[in-house]
């Protein structure tokens, strides 16, 4: 994984809550077995409508995106996090995120920022009122800052932190707790067998 | 320190926890299905890692395998392109790994989250992932068990483990009884709609009370499996003489003196007196009524009495917003009932209620009726195992002789990306977990509900309060 630099970008508005991983990617694209093929499929249903954000002329170039709580609830799949990559997004700001949602996202480099609603509300003015006006994320500082100047910082753990900064994968790390894995096994024999020996 | 259930397995699962870094978790059992491996898999190729533990992996299809009746051949015939693509992936990779799969149309094959409780896989204390977010399911036998990314399948394929920061608890308490026609998808349903479709966020849930320890295992899966739905990755019960007494017996059932001690293990599970949750909900059963769905995700739910809510009358903007769109989408108005009102398909099947005792009472509930001229009712059992005990209890005469579909075993439905869908417009009640825009299919709307509800209503066309209709049955049916 890329290591993941400070950025400017402007913003898309979206603030409706509880948004399902199902209208970010619908389930009939999940028949994919790539990852790279799936910006076609980003909120399409919601794209047919002419009024979506995502078709207004005024926030073609935003990589931002500003949604309502509780973002990406629903199905597990990382089609999702893809699927907004692909399509161009490079963080999304939301009051809280669904879990898995969350933990898919760190893993791809899409950025989960988790900001108060006070900001939340002060970035969906600025996109409002500004639509070309940029912000700039910086992970190491876990800052947004505003044209104005105003900043607000970002909750994010110091493991994810790191390993987006540095471009370190989580798989790559886990490999290299072999010795400590191999250790458990040794004294907790496997509870189940997907096979059944000698039955 | 007194600890809950959710402690107890987590601390027996820390390979390591290195500082400044979530948890190394071991992972007991992995499920896996075509749909969120392939890409798994590509990422275990190029680094040229073999999976760790194959034989504590377990491969199914049921996501995109077409549920449409076998043909002269008596194979299930996949005409969708990529769905076969998808489908010899999945069976390429785990014969490269040595991973068993049970392939389409094959014995144990069936939706993940039923097979690995029938076949006696899923066992309390246990971790369990898979990825699909309903893999909350086993979390009824006292196991923790969650959904994952399919990074995440990679690091379980390769490693066994997971990194993983620890979930707060959340002790959910039905206590009272519930009353005759209210069933656990309607406690289910009444959690959510209560706490909100985020309210479990960072969570794990443990189901506690009264109630809860009355109902059968498969009734605490359906419970468990829609955990995620109230934002909970997890949602557990303690295991007890009900648990034991369904695992006993089933092909990985530990025998003999294994089955002792394995018992004897599972009863020190339970939450310890006074260890205590970090949230905590309390429901009565005893009020319970029949729960539906009227809006376009799980939390925005009522009982089936009352009426659909009006926007005007809710404060904050973005839960207004999500109102409006949800009302638009499903064609409703504010303050509209819902019994009466019109239902083009019933979709029997999915994680939450394709099992044994979920067939058994939509049967006993149909039986000598009629579905409804103009309604189309899908029956779809949740595994080929299922399929096959229905059969030999006659309940699929009883539901095609009632102008029913009788299907092969899949997702179907719920997911709606095996041909399986609702056309655009048309109103569903169903027994599945999700009634997200366009989840039954682009432009289909669904009311969630339970069994009993969805037959009641596709008898009469319109949704229906079954309790309307048990009151006139006698019903007897054995808890599974």
């Amino acid at each position: 994984m890329e290591p993941l630099k400070p950025f400017s970008a402007s913003l898309v508005p979206l603030p409706i809550e509880n948004i399902d991983t199902d209208q970010i990617i619908p389930a009939r694209y999940l028949k994919v077995t790539d990852k790279n093929s799936l910006a076609e499929g980003c909120f399409t249903d919601w794209r047919q409508d002419p009024e979506f954000v995502l078709n207004n002329p005024r926030y073609q170039n935003g990589h931002i995106l500003v949604a309502g709580h509780n973002f990406g609830c629903g199905s597990s799949r990382e089609h999702a996090p893809w699927a907004l990559k692909a399509y161009g997004f490079q963080a999304v700001i939301s009051t809280y995120f669904a879990d898995i949602f969350r933990n898919n996202s760190l893993k791809n480099g899409l950025l989960p920022i988790i900001v108060d609603a006070e900001t939340h509300q002060a970035l969906l003015d600025l996109a409002e009122e500004a639509p070309e006006a940029e912000v700039h994320i910086d992970l190491a500082s876990q800052t947004v800052t505003l044209p104005n100047g105003q900043k607000a910082s970002f909750p994010i753990d110091p493991f994810s932190k790191t390993c987006l900064l540095e471009g370190i994968d989580e798989l790559g790390y886990l490999m290299k707790q072999t010795p400590e894995i191999e250790a458990f096994e040794a004294s907790h024999p496997p509870r189940v067998q997907t096979v059944l020996a000698g039955r | 320190m007194p600890k809950t259930l959710f402690e107890k397995i987590w601390d027996a699962h820390v390979v390591s926890h290195p500082p400044n870094s979530p948890a190394v978790l071991y992972i007991d059992l992995h499920l896996i299905h075509e749909v969120t491996s392939p890409q798994a898999f590509t990422e275990l190729r190029q680094r040229g890692i073999k999976a760790r533990r194959p034989l504590q992996t377990i491969a199914t299809m049921d996501h995109s395998t077409p549920t449409t009746p076998r043909g002269a051949d008596g194979l299930i015939p996949v005409t969708d392109a990529m769905a076969v693509t998808q489908l010899k992936t999945l069976v390429d990779n785990c014969h490269e790994h040595g991973i068993p799969v049970f392939e389409l149309g094959t014995e144990k094959q069936g939706i993940v989250h039923v097979i690995g409780p029938e076949l006696g896989l899923t066992q309390p204390g246990m971790t369990i992932v898979c990825g699909d977010s309903h893999t909350s399911t086993h979390g009824a036998f006292g196991a923790l068990a969650f959904g994952i990314g399919t990074s995440e399948v990679a690091h379980v394929l390769a490693t066994q483990t997971l990194l993983q920061n620890k979930p707060k608890t959340y002790e959910i308490r039905v206590d009272g009884q519930l009353q005759e026609g209210v069933t656990a998808k309607d406690i289910i349903l009444a959690v959510i709609a209560n706490i909100g479709i985020g309210g479990g966020t960072g969570h794990v849930f443990e189901y506690t009370g009264r109630a809860i320890r009355s109902l059968s295992m498969e009734a605490r899966m359906t419970i468990c499996n829609m955990s995620i739905e109230g934002g909970a990755r997890a949602g557990l019960i303690a295991p007890d003489e009900t648990t034991f007494n369904y695992i006993q017996g089933r092909p990985h059932a530990p025998q003999g003196a294994d089955w002792d001690k394995a018992v004897a293990y599972w009863r020190t599970l339970p939450s310890d007196e006074g260890a205590t949750y970090d949230k905590q909900l309390i429901l009565d059963a005893n009020t319970l009524a029949p729960m539906i769905t009227y809006g376009t995700n799980p939390g925005m739910g009522m009982s089936i009495t009352e009426r659909v809510p009006d926007p005007k009358h809710v404060s904050d903007n973005s839960q207004k917003m999500a109102l409006d769109k949800a009302l638009a989408y499903m064609d409703l108005q504010p303050g509209q009932p819902l019994l009466g009102h019109k239902v083009d398909v019933v979709f029997i099947g999915s994680c939450t209620n394709s099992r044994i005792s979920d067939l058994r009472l939509a049967a006993q509930m149909i039986k000598g009726h009629r579905v409804a001229e103009g309604v189309r009712m899908l029956v779809v059992p949740g595994s080929q195992t299922v399929k096959r005990q229905a059969e030999a209890e006659g309940l699929h005469k009883v539901f095609m002789e009632a102008g029913a579909e009788w299907r092969e075993a899949g997702c179907s439905m719920c997911i709606a990306m095996n041909g399986d869908q609702l056309q655009p417009g048309q109103y569903a009640v169903s027994t599945s977990n999700r009634n997200f825009e366009g989840r039954q299919g682009r432009g289909g709307r669904t009311f969630l509900a339970s069994p009993l509800t969805a037959v009641a209503s596709a008898i009469n066309g319109v949704v229906t309060d079954p309790r309307t209709m048990v009151a006139e049955r006698a019903f007897e049916v054995a808890p599974v």
